[in-house]
């Protein structure tokens, strides 16, 4: 690669399949700027994605990257990131895959703290498997499976990350372009576990979380002058169930990454021609 | 008498159980004895009965046998639990002032010492087991001393004083039962200079990793594979390594695969429940091409099974267990020596061929300890392979005319070039999806069939440039073959000693891989009876030699949850000669 990265090298000759207009061509701009912005480049790169519409984000994109399994993109992630902590790891999916079927996975990803990234592309729907409710879903939302709603509240998956204990935690707009990419640079540059749940409306199945709306509704928390590294106040709007922010809500200052806790520095893919010099000591503890 | 002692040590979970057994074998194996370790115990942590047994003898060990000579017994469930064992010249070690009322069957001698009372004379009633040891050297003329290096490498870490009160508590209960007993079972255990090891399966698989470059571990607690993610953990971290308990085995197994794809060697090991779980991801190994080593210790299924218990029931699984098809590699260590040299392999093969190889070891084999020399482990031998691991100079040779890294190559041998993360110009997607060269997705019949046939084609390279071979005891020229896979190999051994005595002469023949397998048609064809032994209901290894060879074979299936003795496979084998080859 040339040392001047520009965000369209992080961009694959596969033309994405998405519908016109779904947001997740916007999160995925975003991501590729700010991968750009934060001086990497496709070949010390990995790109984790899960399964669903906004899983199919690493196909479009160029860098050494996984679309795994549905729900199980952050353990990869983190897999990565351990064994090669010279490597910028960002993974990605839906809000089905990270706060469904993955969600026991989200809560122990933010435990953990790795230095990497997670883009969620909320589209508060499942998309690909054409419209049913997800667990972002408003509880009276009616689609195929669920015809009056499903009922029950939806996750607040910011709450959720609050709760697990992350060190970083932001809401974007897929559409709001500049700020996006800002966001999600900043979850990168973030020493730890950078959480960005995007606004990523489907065009398609979703008519209630429209771009309209995000735009008529979203409050920016820098605008509001909302002081992130102030857990009480990132509680507060993270709490807020009668708004939609963007912005980053809480930050913490004194965030100490898996690496540092684990002494987990060295890269993991280099080994020696035959068992290491010391190997018999090994044996030796058997006496 | 014979110098083949057996002796075992019982009581409740939480009595010190395993470490006294383990203090005692220890020292045993300092003595140049052989020595050979079972297990039993209860899925509980408080309360359940649990016992230790050692067999030990100055030749080779590797069986359990029907018979106890020395029983160190903590409760009367003990003696109860091991009666059909005990014969005229046992005898039992317990402590008779303590409440119990125990109940000795006549045949064995009683050994009543005050255990508790020297233990606290040595300078703690918690001491009362090693009491026990001590008067158990006395009755087999083992030199007590032999305790002392295993009872510092047990205590040392807690000081000096509590390997010298323990060194001590061994004396009190060797002097007692000297001046108080005349017991003379005709033991005087000749000791050796012969320098040994000893370690259980769990011990060596971890060790085999170690030594073939494993660096990432990620697992989730099950019996009997935790061993191997202890073991690991405190010793991977010297070569840079890192284990991880992750939340469970789906996330384990997919840390894993993030690990390989980075380019460190990784392994994940569970037991039957955690298979299930992984076999979505499987898929998504073998399709995307990633070299990853999953260790299942298998146990008594299905569901949740008897999870202490011995069982080869996951066999199906490991060879046709996910979705779809997909190429994988199946190994089983047939001794725990072998469980080391087959996980190096397993490391190597996964590499070579880019594809999950599945390590399958039992529970026998996981928890029982065995002496060893330590050349049996000679780290000199071990080689690596790392396969077509591309670097910032060999990558151009990969690229297709506009640069793009050809990651799923359509080889002649099914292996594509691997570029790790960082390789310049090597960047390139994988996904679980049906994909082209370039990994990109694709539902195009041709290319879905080229990458199919690649992917399988790996097994056939496999098949033919490795030796798959198995190993054999016995006559080799015996009309009778019997042929069996993991941990049985030991008392199929054994048996044939028995088998001898009695003037029927058999082949063994113990199979260390299932998938792909060496091809065992013509001793098949040529053997008068063949017999396959395993620990499970429906012989599924039967069933796989059936179809390879078109045989009705004879089977001896054992799924009590408990391993095959020695004695009782010969006469299982005796009384299967006789019989029958059932109907096509
Ligand atoms: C184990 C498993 N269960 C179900 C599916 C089917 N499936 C594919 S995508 C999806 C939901 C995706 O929803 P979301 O994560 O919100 O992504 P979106 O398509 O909306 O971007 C489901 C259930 C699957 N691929 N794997
Ligand atoms: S279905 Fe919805 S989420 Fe999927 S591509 Fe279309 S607009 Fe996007």
């Amino acid at each position: 690669m040339s040392s001047e990265v520009r965000f369209t090298d992080f961009k694959s000759d596969k033309q994405p399949t998405w519908c016109p207009g779904c947001g997740d061509f916007g999160t995925m701009n975003g991501m590729m700027k700010a991968l750009a912005n934060t001086g990497n480049d496709p070949d010390n790169t990995f790109v984790v994605a899960g399964i669903g519409c906004s899983g199919k984000i690493g196909t479009y994109m160029h860098s050494y990257a996984l679309h795994g399994v549905h729900g199980r993109a952050l353990p990869v992630g983190q897999g990565v990131k351990m064994a090669r902590p010279d490597i910028e790891v960002m993974v990605a999916g839906g809000d089905g895959d990270g706060y469904s079927i993955g969600a026991g996975h989200f809560v122990h990803a933010v435990r953990r703290n790795v230095d990497m990234s997670y883009v969620v592309m909320d589209n508060r729907i499942y998309g690909l498997t054409k419209g049913q409710a997800s667990p972002t879903s408003r509880s009276d939302f009616e689609t195929s499976t669920t015809p009056e709603g499903p009922k029950q509240p939806p996750v607040n998956p910011l709450a959720l990350a609050l709760a697990s204990g992350a060190t970083f935690i932001a809401q974007s707009f897929a559409s709001d372009a500049m700020r996006h990419a800002e966001i999600v640079q900043e979850a990168i540059e973030h020493d730890g576990f950078g959480f960005v749940n995007v606004f990523s409306p489907c065009v398609t199945f979703n008519d209630v979380d429209t771009y309209d709306y995000f735009r008529d509704t979203l409050v920016d928390l820098e605008e509001e002058g909302h002081d992130r590294h102030d857990y009480e106040a990132a509680k507060e709007v993270i709490l807020d169930a009668g708004k939609e922010y963007q912005g980053v809500m809480y930050q913490n200052e004194n965030s100490v990454p898996y690496h540092e806790q684990h002494g987990v520095t060295e890269d993991m893919s280099e080994i020696p021609d035959g068992a290491p010099e010391d190997a018999m000591d090994l044996v030796r503890e058997f006496y | 008498m014979t110098e083949d002692l057996n002796w075992a040590i019982g009581g409740e979970a939480g009595d010190g159980i395993d470490s006294t057994g383990k203090i005692f074998a220890q020292a045993l194996s300092r003595a140049g004895r052989h020595v050979f370790t079972s297990k039993d115990f209860a899925s509980r942590i408080r309360g359940g009965y649990t016992a230790y047994k050692i067999r030990t003898s100055v030749d080779q060990v590797q069986s359990v046998v029907d018979r106890l000579d020395i029983l160190v017994a903590l409760t009367q469930r003990t003696i109860d639990e091991n009666l059909d064992e005990l014969h005229d010249g046992s005898a039992i070690i317990y402590d008779g002032e303590r409440s119990w009322e125990a109940n000795i069957p006549e045949e064995a001698t009683a050994v009543d010492v005050p255990l508790k009372s020297l233990a606290e004379e040595a300078g703690g009633a918690i001491m009362r087991n090693t009491v026990a040891l001590g008067a158990a050297c006395e009755i087999t003329g083992f030199d007590v001393e032999y305790l002392d290096e295993s009872l510092e490498k047990r205590f040392g870490g807690k000081g000096s004083k509590i390997v010298e009160n323990n060194r001590e508590a061994a004396r009190l209960g060797q002097e007692y039962v000297q001046e108080n007993y005349d017991v003379d079972l005709g033991y005087d255990l000749e000791t050796t200079d012969n320098d040994y090891v000893l370690l259980n399966g769990d011990e060596a698989i971890g060790m085999g990793a170690l030594a073939a470059g494993c660096r990432f571990y990620a697992g989730y607690p099950i019996t009997p594979a935790t061993n191997v993610m202890e073991y690991l953990t405190g010793r991977i971290e010297r070569y840079g390594g890192h284990v991880v308990q992750a939340e469970d085995e789906l996330s384990a197994i997919n840390m894993a695969l993030g690990a390989a794809r980075a380019g460190a060697r990784s392994m994940t090991a569970t037991s039957g429940p955690g298979i299930d779980l992984m076999a979505e991801t499987f898929g998504l190994i073998a399709t995307s091409e990633t070299p990853l080593v999953i260790c299942d210790v298998m146990r008594s299924g299905p569901s949740t099974g008897m999870p202490t218990k011995q069982e080869q029931g996951d066999l199906n699984m490991t060879l046709y267990g996910g979705h779809g098809e997909v190429p994988r590699f199946v190994i089983t260590p047939t001794t725990i020596s072998e469980c080391f040299w087959k996980t190096v392999e397993a490391f190597n093969y996964a590499e070579k061929y880019q594809t999950p190889v599945y390590l399958v070891a039992d529970l026998a084999l996981a928890v029982t300890e065995q002496t060893f020399p330590p050349e049996a482990f000679d780290m000199d031998a071990v080689e690596i392979d790392r396969g077509k691991l591309v670097d910032d100079d060999t990558v151009d040779e990969w690229l297709d005319e506009q640069g793009r890294f050809r990651a799923h190559a359509n080889t002649d041998d099914g292996i594509s070039p691997r570029a790790i993360p960082g390789t310049i110009d090597g960047a390139h997607m994988s996904t679980g999806l049906e994909h082209d060269e370039l990994g990109r997705r694709t539902e195009e019949t041709d290319v879905r069939v080229e990458q199919v046939d690649k992917r399988n084609r790996k097994v056939e390279t496999a098949q033919a440039e490795e030796d798959w071979d198995y190993r054999e005891f016995g006559s080799p020229d015996a009309e009778n073959l019997v042929i069996s896979w993991g941990s049985n190999e030991g008392a199929l051994v054994e048996a044939l000693d028995y088998l001898e005595e009695e003037g029927v002469d058999v082949r063994v023949v113990s199979v260390p891989y299932i998938f792909p397998r060496p091809d065992l048609t013509d001793d098949v064809e040529a053997a008068e009876d063949v017999i396959v032994v395993e620990c499970n209901a429906t012989g599924q290894f039967a069933d796989v030699l059936e179809r390879d060879t078109l045989t009705r074979l004879k089977r001896i299936n054992k799924y009590t949850g408990v391993r095959f003795k020695a004695d009782e496979l010969a006469e299982a084998i005796q009384t299967k000669l006789t019989e029958e080859v059932p109907a096509q």
